[in-house]
């Protein structure tokens, strides 16, 4: 019973880990149809910016939540000049963009050599997150449960953003159909910059959270990219209620199978799912019905 | 007509360039071959002139980047050192850096362009288990020297690679007679899924069985896996009094974070790593790891003349900021071993080098460390460290004295039948 | 009609001749030992890319996942080598040490030369097949196709690393002392491969001439501009594009087996998710839909890898990084393009250029016309 309840949140909490990192990616891929291959450097450089916020913040919880929302801008601004400078010029050429974007990841991971070294960085914890609680009998981590909340919380403002704000019917409208859109007198172009800017900020948003949890370097994005971009292909495009359900799924499905094998097993068995639900759904998980021929 | 001209300019076009294409590589290699001279068979190391040439191959990119360029730097100090005081039989040492981009097969390749074509004397480097195997054929071929700075999982001895990091018995084994001393009597193990923890937890586990520890899970993470709580959940339930931890890289930093957090504790279930030195504690965070348990040979915290001496060289040449560590010491220690060979040998034949090997000794950092001939290993001290709130690691238990290297745990009665 | 066979036959015996002269007298006889192995490897290497030029540049399949085909054919090469050092009923050296000293049963068959020949060009073309077949037949493409082909890539790594005892793990299958009876110390064998490669890239890139300039290779090229049309016409683009998918797979797989003796190593490091990105710098910055924007591409790229990586290791990251941005930003049908412009033949220019769009590369152009000639020739 214990490790049923305590395998549930390391499902949930791996869940929320993947969700963070594919909202953003749900938002440029799902629905931009750009594939953003740096997008788990935008994650690396929030992480970054957790590091370079806690020498100015000495308070480890005062920092983090500073961070959060710098974070958030740093990788929305990485965003937003990636997609003026190169992205803008694409959007005709969705895969070109996924080798576009693998070049600047090169590049940015370099960059993260250069200036902060190639060792791990570390971040401190707040105090109030170390420890942990005790939820039906079992010891959860208070990170996990804050990154639980950080994902649930990022959710729910993407969706009321996207559904309520001028600027969500606009990226709708956009993404539903460009022509028509423009016609109605909404500026598309500014509209892609912002849905930019917003699905990377929340991958900075992301690798801030990631740094309690797990190491600081250069290639912290590369261990997340796949799996990311598998929850936003397995939840369908288009559509944040799939990638929530997917990332959890997914995440549930590896802490399960890990359990009872191992890690590398789970993880094999975890793509090979993938695959074989992808021939019954290629869609994807929620499908918004097109009258495409695909 | 228009199509002609433009087939043939076509044609032109990509000829052109696999021209140019083929003449750069020419070019390339025209200068190797002037310096090797047409001949490349058997050796063509140059002895003549008052300099000769040796081979540093580290990856200075990639993700190995991050450990290897600690040891080119120790490697590039010691050069600087041996140079300064009159360099080997005289000769100055002439140091051809190359970057293994942590990738086996460029090691590979690289080894053999610096055999080949640099012909240099000696090569040092290497840092994983795969960069060393793939290496291992490219020595033996062309019958050159390699020294290799890493504790790594035994089970080898090739007569062209000498090993100056610890095999098994130097380090795994100590690592768990000090846990029986402590009387500990459930371990859990955990590590990275490749070939040093699975090689490293089979010895452990005919250790284990010998002398009455239970092993109470073994579980093993693929490279740079970053969510452990499923492991941890499971070692948390598992009873275990100690860990034993062959995690590799960044996998560690995850590891330790989600122990702290579910509230294991140095205290309550000690870990012993054998992959974090002095560089990764700043990684994983002092706070995450404070009273943990390491088993080296080495620590930057060792109290002699020569490591004073090392330290405040490598600080001089480095930063006061940088460290110093097993893997950077060992690479540190080679490059006077080869010394000391050379010189017993009056020669840098590679056949002179290996019949002087035997017994030649150095003064090292970590203290006196002997060339054993039969098995290209040294005989070196076991030192269970502790890792302390300033990231430094303190030795808290040695071993008596040198332990003689025994890669194929001969003298082990229980490891029978293990290799 | 008839002064355009000529001419061009004429020019593909000449690109023969050139190709064949710069492989097998010129490169031999300028390179030393060591660096005409190490061309050897780059031809391995330019196989794959080969390949991809067809899925991709014809077919606009994204293969983020070719590293699989490489392995599996370099494994499988590797497997046989491993025996065949161990002599017969012998046990490779590293089963001895991390396995139970046991071959597994599904490794015998690898004993024989034979076998392992017909499952290098069987084993890995019909996995790509039966990948293939349920992927296009569900119509999973463009990018959804590209990150399973990635994702596949990453749990092959993961499986291989985790087998150790029948994989060896990340140490990969090394050590190999013979290739087919010949000791692989010896120079002059190691030459033998060489020549073997370099033989095996002209056939390949004369087969893709072959594809292109058939009724199928126009076929695939209108499956990638507009898929639905085809399917409109009576054809099923699955099939289409499974037949690309799979000769690519079939080059990887030989670019893999002749790998693996050249280079004296197979290791997850070779197959990865980020090697097997690596297969398409080479491709993308040559010219993708190209004939031979592939090959030089990808053997410029190796070149210039060995040459500049050793010397200045970060600022050849940035160099890469920067040039695949570049190209494939600016100059989609890459560096091939750069003659053209300089040659003033741009066509169209106002059009945005790239094969997901309608302009295509002018050696294309040239393709189209003279295949339907070769077509109406032939019929």
């Amino acid at each position: 019973m214990d490790a049923l309840v305590s395998q549930l949140f390391a499902g949930l909490s791996l869940g929320s880990v993947l969700l963070l990192a594919a909202l953003g990616l749900a938002l440029t891929f799902g629905q931009m149809g750009v594939i953003n291959m740096a997008h788990g450097e935008f994650m690396m450089a929030g992480a970054y910016t957790a590091f370079v916020v806690q020498k100015v913040v000495a308070d480890a919880g005062v920092s983090l939540l500073v961070s959060l929302v710098i974070g958030f801008l740093v990788g929305g601004l990485l965003g937003l000049l990636l997609e003026v400078t190169l992205i803008s010029r694409m959007y005709h050429r969705p895969l070109d963009t996924l080798l576009v974007t693998f070049g600047v990841a090169l590049v940015l991971q370099q960059l993260a050599r250069d200036v902060f070294g190639a060792p791990n960085v570390d971040v401190r914890a707040p105090a109030w997150l170390s420890g942990a609680v005790q939820v039906l009998g079992v010891g959860v981590p208070r990170t996990r449960l804050f990154i639980l909340a950080l994902a649930v919380l990022a959710v729910v403002a993407m969706a009321l953003a996207l559904k309520l704000t001028p600027l969500g019917r606009r990226i709708r409208a956009t993404v539903a159909n460009r022509d028509l859109a423009e016609t109605a007198g909404i500026s598309t172009r500014a509209t892609d910059r912002l849905t930019f800017f917003l699905g990377s900020g929340v991958a900075g948003v992301a690798g801030v959270a990631l740094t309690l949890l797990g190491s600081i370097g250069p290639t912290l994005g590369t261990a997340y990219i796949v799996d990311a971009f598998l929850v936003v292909v397995v939840g369908g495009i288009g559509q944040l209620k799939g990638a929530v359900i997917a990332a959890f799924g997914l995440g549930l499905l590896q802490a399960g199978i890990e359990y009872s094998s191992t890690a590398s097993i789970a993880k094999v068995l975890v793509f090979v799912i993938i695959v074989a639900f992808l021939q019954v759904r290629p869609q994807g998980l929620v499908a918004v019905r097109t009258r495409s021929l695909a | 007509m228009t199509r002609t001209t433009r087939t043939t300019r076509a044609l032109a076009v990509s000829s052109g360039a696999l021209v140019a294409l083929l003449a750069l590589s020419a070019c390339g290699s025209r200068t190797d071959d002037e310096a090797s001279g047409p001949s490349a068979e058997g050796s063509c190391v140059e002895t003549d002139g008052d300099s000769v040439k040796i081979g540093f191959l580290n990856s200075l990119s990639g993700t190995m980047a991050i450990s290897e360029q600690t040891v080119r730097d120790s490697l590039d100090l010691a050069a600087k050192e041996i140079n300064a005081a009159g360099g080997v039989l005289g000769k100055q040492l002439t140091v051809v850096g190359e970057d293994g981009q942590s990738e086996p097969t460029v090691f590979a390749e690289k080894a053999e362009k610096l055999i080949k074509s640099d012909c240099v004397a000696a090569v040092f480097g290497g840092w994983t288990s795969s960069s060393r195997k793939a290496m291992l054929p490219v020595f033996e071929d062309n019958d050159a020297l390699l020294f290799y700075p890493v504790q790594y999982e035994g089970l080898e001895a090739s007569p062209n690679i000498f090993y100056t990091g610890a095999t098994t018995n130097q380090q795994i084994i100590p690592g768990m007679d000090y846990l029986k001393e402590q009387g500990v009597t459930k371990v859990f193990l955990v590590g990275s899924d490749y070939v040093f923890p699975r090689t490293a937890n089979k010895e452990i586990i005919a250790y284990a069985g010998a002398n009455g520890i239970e092993i109470v899970g073994e579980e093993y993470a693929p490279l740079g896996h970053t969510d452990f709580s499923t492991i941890v959940t499971k070692l948390k339930g598992s009873g275990a009094q100690a860990v034993f931890n062959t995690l590799n890289g960044d996998s560690n930093v995850a590891f330790f974070k989600e122990y702290k957090n579910v509230g294991l504790t140095a205290e309550t279930v000690p870990v012993v790593s054998v992959s974090i030195a002095e560089e990764e504690v700043g990684g994983i965070g002092v706070d995450n790891i404070v009273g943990q348990l390491t088993a080296w040979n080495y620590y930057q915290t060792v109290e002699s003349p020569e490591n004073e001496k090392f330290v405040a060289a490598f600080k001089a040449e480095y930063g006061d900021d940088r460290v110093t560590s097993d893997p950077m010491e060992a690479a540190y220690t080679s490059l006077y071993l080869w010394k000391g060979m050379v010189e017993k040998a009056k020669s840098f034949a590679v056949a002179d080098v290996q019949a002087a090997a035997d017994g030649v000794s150095f003064d090292a950092p970590e203290g006196t460390v002997t060339v054993n001939g039969d098995n290209h290993h040294i005989a070196k001290t076991a030192l269970i460290g502790k890792i302390d709130a300033d990231g430094l690691i303190y030795p808290v238990w040695e071993s008596d004295g040198p332990i003689e290297p025994d890669p194929f745990l001969e003298g082990y009665e229980w490891a029978e039948g293990l290799s | 009609m008839s002064a355009l066979w000529s001419n061009e036959r004429a020019r593909l015996l000449v690109g023969i001749g050139a190709a064949g002269l710069l492989l097998f007298v010129v490169a031999p006889n300028v390179l030393s030992d060591f660096r005409l192995n190490l061309l050897a490897k780059f031809i391995c290497l330019a196989m794959v890319a080969v390949g991809i030029g067809l899925a991709w540049g014809r077919g606009g399949m994204l293969t983020l996942g070719q590293g699989v085909f490489f392995g599996l054919g370099g494994y499988l090469m590797a497997m046989h080598l491993k025996l065949a050092d161990a002599g017969p009923d012998g046990v490779p050296d590293f089963m001895l040490l991390y396995g139970d000293g046991t071959v597994p049963a599904w490794w015998e068959p690898m004993r024989s030369p034979v076998v392992t020949i017909l499952a290098i060009l069987l084993l890995p073309a019909g996995l790509a097949a039966l990948l293939g077949l349920a992927v296009f037949k569900r119509r999973v493409r463009g990018a959804y196709f590209a990150i399973l082909s990635q994702a596949l890539a990453a749990a092959f790594v993961i499986l291989l690393i985790g087998q150790q005892k029948v994989t060896g793990g990340t140490n990969g299958l090394n050590g190999f002392r013979s290739f087919f009876g010949f000791s692989l110390a010896d120079p002059v064998n190691k030459e033998m491969l060489y020549y073997i490669a370099a033989g095996t890239l002209l056939v390949m890139v004369l087969t893709v001439r072959l594809i292109m300039r058939s009724r199928y290779g126009e076929l695939l090229v209108a499956v990638r501009d507009q898929e639905n049309r085809v399917r409109f016409l009576g054809y099923d683009p699955a099939l289409v594009k499974v037949l690309a998918y799979t000769v690519a797979a079939l080059f990887a797989a030989i670019g893999g087996a002749l790998f693996a003796p050249v280079v004296g190593i197979i290791s997850p490091a070779d197959v990865g998710v980020v090697p097997s990105i690596a297969f398409l710098v080479g491709v993308a910055i040559g010219g993708r839909a190209t004939l031979l924007g592939p090959v030089i591409g990808s053997l410029a790229v190796s070149w210039a890898e060995t040459s500049l990586s050793e010397r200045f290791p970060s600022f050849w990251t940035y160099f890469l990084g920067g040039l695949f941005i570049l190209v494939v930003a600016f100059l989609p049908d890459g560096l091939a393009t750069v003659g053209r412009l300089r040659l003033g033949r741009r066509s169209s220019s106002d059009e945005p250029a790239g094969p997901d769009t309608s302009d295509e590369p002018a050696p294309a152009d040239d393709e189209h016309d003279e295949a339907t000639a070769t077509a109406g020739r032939t019929a």
